[in-house]
C-alpha cells in the first residue's frame, strides 16, 4: 500500500507493506536512518520521534496510523543554524560515547525541554527512563540535559 | 494485509463485523510488538486512532463515561486523575513515558493481560466495560468480562468503546513489584481502596492469578485482610517470580497500603 506521511515538515510517499512500522518506513523506505532500531518492543527508547509533538517509540506505531499526522525525528532537530541547543549540550558534556542511544536520547531530552525549560533531577530521569544506554551509566547524559536546559 | 482507518465509530463496527479477522489497533504498544516479531500476521489491521468516540472522558451526574482511547498520560492528567487516583498511580508505573504516550485503556482491556496495569484499579472501582457492535451497546462488570490470561468477552464482531464506572471517592492506591521503576512488567501489583463510606475494604491484585482478582472485606477486617487477599490470589511459577514470593508480596503490599489509605 501507499502511504503519504509527514516527516520533519516536508511530504513523503513510500510503498509499504500494511504491518511496517513507522521506525521501519522512516529507516528503510524513506532514507532517515537517525533513529535508531534495536529492540522493537518499546523497551529501548532509541527509536524516540515526535508524533504530533509527542514522545513515542517508531517501532509501536503502524506507519499507517502516522498518515495526517506531524512527524518529527532526529534528523528534523538542527536548524539553518546548526545543532539543536540539546545536540550541542550532548557532544559538550560528552554524553556520547558508542553513539547508539544518542538519537533517541536527543529526541527525548528536547521534548522534556520544551516542556519543562528547568527540569529538577527527579523529572529528568523519569521523562529519560525509556531510554536506555548502555555505555555511559547516564552521569554524563544528565550532565548534558542540564547543559541544554541552561543554554 | 491491509490497514483500515475509519473516521466514525459507526463505520468502525460495520467494518468490524464485516471482517471479525480485523485485528484493532489503538496505541500498538501489544499489537505491534507481535508484528515485529513475527508472532501474529492478521488478515488486517483495524486502526482505532481517528475514531473520535472512543476519545476524551465526560462526567454525567456522577458517572464517568472513559473513552478507550484515553492514552496512560491522559490517566495521569488532572482532573481525571484526582478522580480515579489508584489508575492515575498506575499509570505513572506503564513502561516509559513513551509507551504511556500511546498505550490506551481500551488497549490494555483488548490484551487482558493478567498483569495490565490498568485493570486492578478499575477492579477496585467496579468499573464497566462498554462493548460496541453493529448489534448495539452492551455493558459488562469488568470482573466478567475478563476470563483468563489474554482472554477476554468481546464478540468477534464488538470493539471496547469504552469505561463507565461511579468513583467511588474512596482513599485508594497502586502498588506495584518489579526491577526497576520504568519498563516493569509487574512482578505482582495490587490496587486497594479503604472505603469508608460502604464500609469496605476491597483490593485488586495483579500478575498474582489468570485474571487481576478483586477481593473485598468489611473495615472491620483490617487485620486478616492482608492474609485474606494473599489467600485469594492463585500465583504461579514463572520467569518473573515465584508462586511463594508473589504470595509473600502481596500481603506485605495490603499492609501497606492499608497504612497509606486507612486515614
Amino acid at each position: 500500500m501507499r502511504i503519504e506521511l509527514d516527516v520533519n515538515g516536508e511530504q513523503l510517499e513510500a510503498d509499504v507493506w500494511a504491518g511496517e512500522s513507522l521506525l521501519y518506513v522512516l529507516r528503510e523506505r524513506l532514507g532517515l536512518p537517525g533513529s535508531k532500531n534495536a529492540c522493537e518492543q518499546g523497551e529501548c527508547g532509541s527509536c524516540s520521534v515526535l508524533l504530533d509533538g509527542e514522545l513515542v517509540c517508531a517501532c509501536l506505531v503502524l506507519a499507517a496510523q502516522a498518515e495526517g499526522h506531524e512527524v518529527v525525528t532526529v534528523e528534523g532537530l538542527a536548524g539553518a543554524e546548526g545543532l539543536h541547543p540539546v545536540q550541542a549540550a550532548f557532544a559538550r558534556a560528552g554524553a556520547v560515547q558508542c553513539g547508539f542511544c544518542t538519537p533517541g536520547l536527543v529526541v527525548t531530552t528536547a521534548h522534556l525541554l520544551e516542556r519543562n525549560p528547568d527540569p529538577s533531577e527527579d523529572e529528568i530521569r523519569e521523562a529519560l527512563s525509556g531510554n536506555l544506554c548502555r555505555c555511559t551509566g547516564y552521569a554524563k547524559i544528565f550532565d548534558a540535559v542540564k547543559l541544554a536546559a541552561g543554554t | 494485509m491491509e490497514v483500515v482507518s475509519p473516521r466514525t465509530l459507526e463505520e468502525a463496527l460495520r467494518l468490524r463485523a464485516a471482517e471479525p479477522g480485523l485485528m484493532p489497533i489503538e496505541g500498538g504498544t501489544d499489537v505491534m510488538v507481535d508484528l515485529n516479531f513475527d508472532r501474529r500476521r492478521p488478515v488486517g489491521l483495524l486502526n482505532l486512532n481517528e475514531v473520535p468516540e472512543l476519545r476524551g472522558w465526560s462526567r454525567d451526574d456522577g458517572l464517568l463515561r472513559i473513552g478507550a482511547s484515553l492514552t496512560y498520560a491522559q490517566v495521569r492528567q488532572r482532573p481525571l486523575a484526582d478522580t480515579l487516583p489508584a489508575l492515575a498511580e498506575a499509570a505513572r508505573t506503564v513502561g516509559s513515558p513513551q509507551i504511556q504516550n500511546r498505550g490506551t485503556l481500551g488497549g490494555n482491556l483488548g490484551t487482558a493481560s493478567p498483569a495490565g496495569d490498568s485493570l486492578p484499579p478499575l477492579l477496585i472501582e467496579r468499573a464497566d466495560v462498554e462493548l460496541a457492535s453493529v448489534r448495539g451497546v452492551r455493558t459488562l462488570a469488568l470482573e466478567r468480562f475478563l476470563l483468563g490470561p489474554k482472554r477476554n468477552a468481546l464478540a468477534a464482531d464488538e470493539l471496547i468503546a469504552g469505561i463507565r464506572v461511579r468513583p467511588s471517592g474512596a482513599r485508594q492506591t497502586f502498588m506495584k513489584v518489579g526491577p526497576r521503576n520504568a519498563m516493569v512488567i509487574a512482578v505482582v501489583s495490587l490496587a486497594l481502596a479503604v472505603d469508608r463510606e460502604r464500609e469496605e475494604l476491597r483490593a485488586a491484585y495483579g500478575s498474582a492469578g489468570p485474571v487481576p482478582g478483586l477481593v473485598t472485606a468489611s473495615t472491620g477486617e483490617r487485620e486478616t485482610f492482608p492474609e485474606l487477599v494473599a489467600a485469594a490470589a492463585e500465583p504461579i511459577d514463572d520467569l518473573r517470580g515465584t508462586a511463594a514470593y508473589r504470595r509473600h508480596a502481596l500481603r506485605v503490599l495490603v499492609g501497606r497500603a492499608l497504612e497509606r489509605c486507612w486515614a
